[in-house]
């Protein structure tokens, strides 16, 4: 990413290189060391908490807050499969719909591209907010604690349909299209056929942006959901942030006198860290992956268009 | 111009071509969508100029002009939250943005380019990570029984025994710096993918002339960072009266002691809304945030157009 050095002159000399060199690897540690220490936590045994606190250096390490974590069992699995499927439904639905209205905008003799354009771009601009959406999705939409609060309402993103029509337009000629057009393929042809091979790049950026931020989206089931079964991993990490016994609640209602007793002796903090690892587990690890396609993405998306 | 456009020109350009049907039906799914869940909200605004009742709706709710304003603005919360909301996002967007140019200047000298890429993974990473996340991650060197930050104080002498969540002097700092650490790895990588965008003739010429780094730095390289720059000040201008909910509610742990310099607009638009008080106040507030953050955006661009037209985003 870096520019190489066009020649011995004009690259900075070996002690400034050392120098940033140095403080860029230090910024990365702080970067990195905050995570650290909850995955360090996550392996260590309560008493050593009790007794250290949070440490980078425990007494010994263990996988007691992940057992509990498996025999707590439902509540977390329950979560994580509702955050693995709205996160993929959600994208699977946004792609759709997204790239279609991007092909649409794309159409440089289309009538109706300037207002439909407009229409989108001014909800960058403005937006209801909170207050009346939340009115409409709970009492006009029947939205309230159902699967659809996480799909529906963060369907279409302006600003990604924007980038998408944008990587139509600078990566495929109208030329092509209009070759197609005077070969007698319609317009659905010309979409399946021609511009989503040619748009994968573009639909894996925004696709994984799209995921990320469907993973990371706590707010929503925070604001709309009731159902335990239907609490997303986030939201369910923010409530046992703010009371562990969230958890210990709803697996004792649940459970047998056995669980109870279990449920009693507890350990919460290492659970709690074992449970941010498993959040954050998916993404740290498939990210190093798909960073070029974000700084690709941002790139054309800093594009004016 | 009248006579001309009376008769019919079957050729002529029309809204309607019967060719064009499926550019419709695909555009259809979205214009729903824009309809039903972005500017049906709009519309939704008008129940701040009304006494809002649940079971009458929008249509069925009575209209009382400026009231819930008048009660909006006559309590000092109104003051608090605005000025907590605009300063702090004021103090992000030049922090940010400072460090991430400085970040981005450095990295971009480094000799090794495969240094400079591991790097600004690494500084892009807290960006993936969500709020109730860092928030967690926080709570483990804040914590007040278990915190590193207590047992460290406690192991150099100290009583160790500060309940940070209750410190109002500590926060609006550990703002700053937690939206800096999350933040700040996104707009260096966007500024580097520019900065590597720049053509090498730009700096042999500079050379040539016997321009220093400093020298190129602020004459080549800034100014070629400038566009992006202001698109990206105006799209945060634009969200000046938004507070980042995570960060002043999911990290502070919604503590009631910090609500003096954590309380933004939008946690206290939330609070309202689920203790239901009084829907109408509440709608009143948003109000004021979607139109003055509107405001504030077409203001920010007509002062880009008047100093640099070709920066200006619209």
């Amino acid at each position: 990413m870096a520019k190489p050095a066009l020649n011995k002159f004009n690259s900075i000399s070996k002690g400034w290189n050392l120098v940033f060199s140095i403080f860029g690897c230090l910024l990365s540690l702080l970067m990195i060391v905050p995570m650290v220490l909850v995955f360090i936590v996550s392996f260590s045994p309560e008493i050593s908490i009790a007794e250290r606190g949070f440490s980078f250096t425990p007494m010994y390490f263990t996988l007691e807050g992940y057992g509990y974590l498996m025999k707590m069992g439902d509540q977390i699995l329950d979560s994580y499969l509702i955050t693995i499927a709205h996160t993929f439904t959600g994208t699977l639905c946004s792609l759709t719909l997204m790239s279609m209205f991007s092909y649409v905008l794309a159409q440089r003799n289309f009538p109706a591209r300037k207002f439909m354009t407009w229409i989108l771009s001014f909800t960058m601009m403005f937006s209801g907010g909170l207050v009346p959406s939340y009115m409409l999705n709970v009492n006009y939409y029947g939205l309230y604690d159902t699967f659809w609060i996480f799909i529906l309402p963060s369907l279409v993103s302006a600003y990604n349909v924007i980038i998408l029509r944008t990587f139509i337009q600078t990566t495929i000629p109208d030329t092509l299209f209009e070759a197609a057009r005077i070969d007698g393929a319609g317009h659905f042809r010309v979409f399946t056929t021609i511009v989503l091979p040619l748009f994968k790049a573009g639909l894996a950026t925004i696709g994984l942006f799209n995921v990320v931020s469907r993973w990371n989206d706590w707010f929503t089931g925070h604001m709309y959901i009731q159902t335990p079964e239907l609490v997303p991993i986030q939201t369910l990490l923010q409530k046992i942030q703010a009371n562990i016994d969230f958890l210990k609640n709803n697996a004792a209602i649940s459970g047998t006198p056995d669980a109870m007793e279990m449920m009693r002796n507890l350990p919460t903090q290492n659970l709690r860290m074992a449970c941010t690892v498993i959040v954050v587990l998916p993404i740290l690890c498939a990210y190093p992956f798909f960073q070029r396609y974000f700084v690709s993405g941002l790139t054309v998306g800093s594009v004016k268009g | 111009m009248a006579e001309i456009s009376r008769i019919r020109h079957p050729n002529k350009r029309r809204f309607f071509r019967r060719e064009d049907l499926p550019l419709y039906i695909m555009a259809l799914p979205t214009i729903i969508f824009l309809l039903m869940f972005c500017y049906a909200p709009m519309f939704g605004l008008v129940m701040a100029f009304q006494d809002f009742k649940v079971d009458k709706g929008f249509f069925g709710s009575q209209f009382v002009g400026l009231k819930n304003f008048e009660f909006l603005f006559s309590s000092t919360d109104a003051w608090v939250i605005t000025r907590n909301t605009v300063c702090y996002n004021l103090v992000f967007i030049v922090v940010n943005t400072s460090l991430a140019i400085l970040m981005s200047l450095m990295l971009s000298e480094l000799h090794s380019g495969k240094m400079a890429k591991t790097l600004q993974t690494i500084y892009m990473l807290p960006y993936f990570l969500a709020w109730t996340v860092v928030a967690i991650v926080l709570s483990g060197f804040l914590d007040r029984g278990y915190g590193l930050v207590n047992k460290i104080i406690q192991a150099v002498g100290g009583k160790g025994k500060t309940d940070w969540y209750k410190e109002r002097e500590l926060w609006p700092w550990l703002f700053v710096a937690l939206n800096a650490w999350k933040g700040v790895g996104y707009n260096t990588v966007l500024y580097l993918a520019v900065i590597s965008g720049i053509s090498n003739d730009y700096y042999e010429a500079a050379v040539l002339d016997g321009a220093s780094k400093f020298q190129q730095a602020r004459y080549i390289t800034l100014p070629h960072l400038r566009t992006v720059m202001c698109i990206t000040l105006i799209m945060s201008l634009g969200g000046i009266f938004r507070g980042d909910f995570g960060l002043f509610y999911s990290v502070t742990k919604d503590s009631g002691r910090l609500y003096p310099v954590s309380d933004v607009i939008d946690t206290y638009i939330y609070r309202s809304l689920t203790t239901m008080s009084n829907a109408g106040m509440t709608a009143a507030a948003g109000f004021y945030q979607s139109v003055v953050g509107f405001l504030t955006l077409i203001f920010a661009n007509w002062v880009v157009t008047k100093i640099d037209a070709d920066s200006a985003m619209f």
